[in-house]
Parts: C-alpha cells; structure tokens; sequence
C-alpha cells in the first residue's frame, strides 16, 4: 500500500488495466504525446504506442462514437473529455447511441468517458462544470464520481470491466491536493456501494466527489463547536447510487442534507432528497435540505465562483438549522 | 466546381467479369433486390391492415445501391446501414421473417419490439443497428474501422449516410477521423435528392457530396446509383482499397426518392416529371434487362425467381404474424448489460 495523489491513482488503474488487457485503449484531445492537459496519461505513449494512446482531432462526437464502434468490435475503449464540460459535444453519442443500444438490440457498449470535472480555479463556465445531472437522468448510463485516491483506482478498474457505457467524473481541484493510501493490485469494486466517510448519528451529510472534503470540513467544525456527530456519506457512483445505505442513515440521524457542487434545479440532489421523502419519510425529523451551487453558469472571478461554489460555512450553517430544527 | 471522379457505367460481360462476378452472384444480386423490394411492398400491406403500429419507411429505387454495397462487402466486414438500406439487411442474410415481425413489434424482430421499422441489425451478421439521430452510425463505423487497423485485421467497416445526414456534423468529424488515420473504412451517401422535403439544392453548395472526399484528403466517386454493376464495382474496389491499407473513400450514390419520406407522406414536393423520368431508370427493371440482353436470365428462369421469391415473403408474413407479441413485464429488462454478456467472440 502507498500513499498517492487522486490523480496517480486514476494513472495508476489506467496503466495497470491497460497492461493486464490489451483490449484497453485509449483515445483523447493531447493525451498521447502531451500525455493529456492534466498529465493523467504521461509517458502512457511510450509505454503502449501510438495504437493504444491516440491523439485524436478536436472531435468529442467522432471520438464518443469511435469508442461505441471500437466497442462493439470487442475492444474496451476509454476515451479523455479534455475538460468534462466539452462532452456536451458528444451528448447524442452517450444518449442516443451508446445508452440505449443495449436495450434496443442487446449489444453491450462497454466504453468508459473520462471526465475532469468541477471548479475552484477559474475556470469560468465552459471549464468548470459538473455536467453528471444531465446523464443521470439518462437511462443506460453509468456514473462514476469518486472522492478518495482509492476509489479513483478501484472505480477506473471497474469502469474499464462493465459492459456499460460508464461516465468517469474525476475532479480537477481533488488530483494534486487530495493524497491517500492506495492498496496495490485488483481493487475494483462493485457500483452502487456507498462508502461511510464518517460515522455520526445527529445527522447526515449525502454527497460525492470533492464535496466530500467540504462536508468533511464542515462537520469538523460542527463538531468542534458544539459536538454535533454528522455521518458523511459519499456516494462514489451516482449510476447506480446506494439507496439503501442513504436511507438507513436517514433512519439512523433523521436528519438529512443533501450536498453537490453541481447547480440546484433537477440537480442530483433532487432525486436523493425525492426518494427519502418518498421512502424514508417516517423517519424524517426535519425537511431534506439541498446544498448546492445555485442555477447559474460557473462564474470566472475568484469571488464569484467562491460564492457559486458550495462552501464549507454554508454546510456549517447549513448543520446547524437542520440539526436546530 | 467539380472534383469528385464520376463513375462510368458497367455495360459489357467483360466489366463484369472484371469484377468478379460469376452468373450466379448476377443472379443472386437480382433475386436479393427482388426481395429487398418485395419486403417493402408488403410492408405497405401490413401497414394498411394495422399491424404495423408507427410510422413506416421504405427504399424504394434504392435497391441497387443497397444491395450493390451489400454484396461487394466480405462476410467479416461491418456496415451501418440506414432507412433505405433494406437491400444490406437482405443481402447480408437476415431472414425475411423477421423483418416483418420487426415491423409489427413482436419478439421475434431484430430489436424485439423495443425499436420498430428499420431500426434493427443482426451484430452477427456485420450489421450495428441505426439510430434516428443520423449520422451518427458514421463515427460509429470508423471506431469499427479503428478497432481493425489497432488489432490488424484485414476487415472493413461500411459507414452509411445519406444527402440529408451529410449536411450534419458527425459526418464531418467522423470522416475527418478517419482520413487523418487512413481508417479502413468506406463511406456510402445514399443521394437520393431529398431529406424529407428538403431538396438537395437547399442542403448543400456544391456539385457532389462526393467533393468533400477531397477535403478529408481521400477520393470521392459519383455513382449512378440505380445501376446495381456499377455500384457493386465501385463499393469493391473502395472496399479493397481499404482493406490493403489505402485508406477511406467516399462513394455517393445518386438515386431519387421514389415514395415520401415515410408512409404518411405524399411527396407532393417532388416534382410528378421527375418521379416519371426517374422510374425509366427503375434499378430493379434496369437490371433485369441487362440480365436478359446478357443471356444471364431466361424469361422461365426470371418466372421461377419471382415465383420464389413470392412464397419467401408470403411465408414470411404468415410466420411474422404468429410472433408474440412483446409481453410488458419485460419494460424493465435490458437497459443494462450483465457482465456474462461480454463473453462472446466478439468482446473476448
């Protein structure tokens, strides 16, 4: 076991799977010679070949459906969404071929997008997004949002092995700032198994990805101010989410936030909160509360995209109405 | 101006000797387009009776084109074939039968009743299934086409379009792809000079379709594509062009649209000489001259042909028909792949 960056760890699975099935390739904007905008294929050129780690043209639909067909002839391709903002470019690939191949003609579509994804650098609207909401609600789809440097690698193993097409959301402000062990060999896990990132029994914080550290943050100091216990529960994939680990927890604190970085309206928060209310209500102590960005684009300006983005303060407040309530 | 290479017609035994063709492929050829036509015609049927719930497509004065490409493609290539490409299915082996219950939505369709009318493919028979949203098979096609240049197979994939699809983005990324990697694949344009109501001089500037071959830096031919020969010589030679390594080519076949975009539809857009001129060049009643002037085809023989073919179809209906229907308790089942389903030749 080592101790890694979120970004070595999704390299890491990457090369490891790419070694152990030569099926696995990889296509992308700059991810071959350049080794990809954040570096997470370096040297994967030299090690494989320009046949396995192809620079592509800027071409987000022709590289989405050259994975379907790459697919379909039995490869397992793994295509880079420069930033996860520019799959709007390959929406009608995801949705409207590889999603719904499998139930109209029952041919497996196992291809994995990789998606650096959300804000906190300034990078404005077209370079900050967490687009997840939008394939969420697509039926056929994957989605992938690990937090830790682990699940990054056990998640990128399994992404590669599912016969779906599988969304890989890795977040650009967790992959040289986040460090964790990161056991050696197989890891993959099972989809749809949400992880307890802290137990706590006044309430619940549902969230995935980088808000994890937030909630974290937050519940730390809830904790420090007045001894509020807050359970963290990190999702990891959203496609299919855990929602029995979510509602045991709702009958275990009775209370529930509901945390992402992605904005409000039909974001996913909405469905957890629908389905608590939908099946945990009885055990419910006070309303479900959302925390998320609000319904704008990605503001560019530090202080703007500060106040967009959900904020460890905001959960604390968000903490202590709940658990006053 | 002009750059894409016109195709001269195949006229003499010679020509077709050249391509490679002995007098039972002609016939199988004229017996495939038959079929593809009659499969169609009975659809009309099927749909006027009320068994056909939707809406209803046919391809009707494409059969040689389609069935031309069809033909000139080796049993492990692959093709994505579009909504007047019924001649591919045919060609490529996919029982009548199940056409026709893919067009009633019953079990026994190609996509069981979860997609209708030409939305099917049998993935064993080199066929991936056609979405609405066209082209967006053609970058599907070329990830096929990588999928053989990265394993080195000599295989091909066969990327359909049409006049309309051409005019929309995915065709342009997924050819530029596929001319910067010299992808073994081969594009056809269906031109049939409409995409619904829209005429060819309201969806693009140029000559030929077949021009913009050049920008993607390999050839573009025009072809008549109611002249099955031709078409068959043209879609071989790109076909084994990229087999050997040469790269994409980019085959327009022209043809006119001789029924509306789908069944409700009239076509009072097409102007009635043009319809008239055009059925001259029937591709089914141009064949079968040619094979009658060749000795290729008797009168006895062409009535044997058609006499078969007429019970394959009347058979195939019948049997259609006796196909359950898709029971709802099914809805749910098959949004997703199970990880067993992975173990077959192809993704091994």
């Amino acid at each position: 076991m080592a101790t890694k960056t979120y970004l070595q760890a999704i390299s890491d699975g990457l090369r490891e799977e790419m070694r152990r099935d030569s099926r696995v390739f990889l296509i992308g904007e700059d991810i071959g010679v350049y080794g990809g905008a954040f570096k997470v294929t370096q040297g994967f050129q030299q090690e494989f070949g320009e046949d396995r780690v192809i620079d592509s043209p800027l071409s987000e639909t022709a590289i989405t459906g050259a994975c379907t067909g790459a697919a379909l002839m039995g490869m397992r391709p793994v295509c880079e969404m420069q930033f996860s903002d520019f799959v709007s470019c390959a929406f009608d690939q995801l949705v409207t071929v590889a999603a719904k191949q499998h139930y109209r003609v029952g041919t497996p579509v196992p291809i994995v997008v990789r998606l650096p994804s959300g804000g906190g650098f300034s990078g404005g609207p077209f370079h900050s997004q967490n687009p997840e909401g939008f394939f969420a609600h697509c039926p056929g789809l994957k989605i992938a949002c690990p937090a830790t440097p682990a699940d990054a690698k056990s998640l990128i193993l399994a992404a590669i092995r599912d016969p779906n097409p599988v969304l890989y959301f890795e977040h650009k402000h967790l992959y040289r700032r986040i460090k964790g062990e990161v056991p050696d060999g197989d890891t993959a896990i099972e989809f749809g198994k949400a992880r307890i990132h802290q137990e706590g029994s006044d309430l619940t914080i549902v969230t995935y990805g980088a808000m994890v550290y937030t909630a974290e943050e937050a519940a730390k100091a809830a904790a420090e101010r007045d001894g509020t216990s807050v359970e963290i529960i990190d999702l990891r994939t959203i496609t299919p989410w855990d929602k029995e680990a979510v509602l045991a927890s709702a009958a275990k604190t009775s209370k529930v936030i509901v945390l992402h970085e992605d904005t409000h309206t039909s974001g996913f928060g909405a469905e957890v909160a629908a389905t608590i209310a939908e099946e945990a209500f009885e055990s419910l102590d006070a309303p479900v509360m959302r925390i998320t960005a609000p319904d704008t684009p990605v503001p560019f300006s530090p202080p703007l995209e500060k106040a967009f983005l959900p904020q460890p303060e905001d959960v604390l407040a968000g903490i202590e109405r709940l658990a006053a309530y | 101006m002009a750059v894409a290479r016109e195709a001269t017609p195949v006229e003499s035994a010679e020509d077709v000797k050249q391509a490679d063709l002995d007098s039972e492929d002609l016939l199988q050829i004229y017996r495939n387009m038959l079929i593809t036509r009659g499969i169609e015609e009975r659809g009309h049927i099927l749909y006027r009776q009320g068994k056909i719930p939707g809406s209803f497509y046919t391809g009707r004065g494409n059969e040689a084109a389609s069935v031309g490409v069809a033909t000139a493609m080796r049993a492990d290539d692959i093709g994505t074939p579009i909504q007047r490409d019924m001649g591919v299915h045919v060609t490529r082996g996919t029982e009548p039968w199940r056409i026709f219950a893919q067009y009633m939505g019953r079990t026994d369709g190609l996509a069981a009743g979860r997609d209708g009318n030409v939305h099917m493919a049998d993935i064993r028979l080199g066929l991936i299934a056609m979405v609405s949203h066209l082209p967006a098979l053609m970058p599907v096609a070329v990830g096929c086409a990588l999928a053989f240049q990265i394993r080195r197979e000599p295989r091909v994939a066969v990327a359909w379009s049409g006049d309309g699809a051409m005019q929309r983005g995915d065709a342009h990324e997924a050819m530029n792809l596929a001319g910067v990697r010299k992808l073994p694949v081969v594009f056809i344009v269906d031109n049939n000079q409409y995409a619904y109501s829209t005429p060819n001089r309201l969806e693009f500037a140029i000559d030929h379709l077949a021009d913009r071959a050049q920008a993607y830096g390999f050839e573009g031919v025009v072809v008549d594509g109611t002249d099955v020969l031709t078409v068959y010589r043209e879609a071989h030679a790109a076909i084994e062009k990229a087999r050997a390594g040469g790269g994409p080519t980019l085959l327009e076949l022209v043809t006119l649209r001789m029924e509306g975009h789908a069944v409700h539809d009239d076509a009072f857009y097409v102007p009635r000489e043009r319809l008239e001129e055009w059925a001259h060049k029937d591709p089914i009643e141009r064949y079968r001259r040619w094979l009658k002037q060749k000795a290729v085809l008797s009168e006895s023989a062409d009535d044997e042909i058609s006499v078969e073919v007429k019970k394959l179809l009347n058979d195939a209906m019948k049997r259609a028909d006796e196909s359950a229907q898709p029971d709802a308790d099914e809805l749910l089942a098959g949004v997703y792949a199970d990880p067993e389903e992975l173990d077959t030749p192809h993704h091994r």
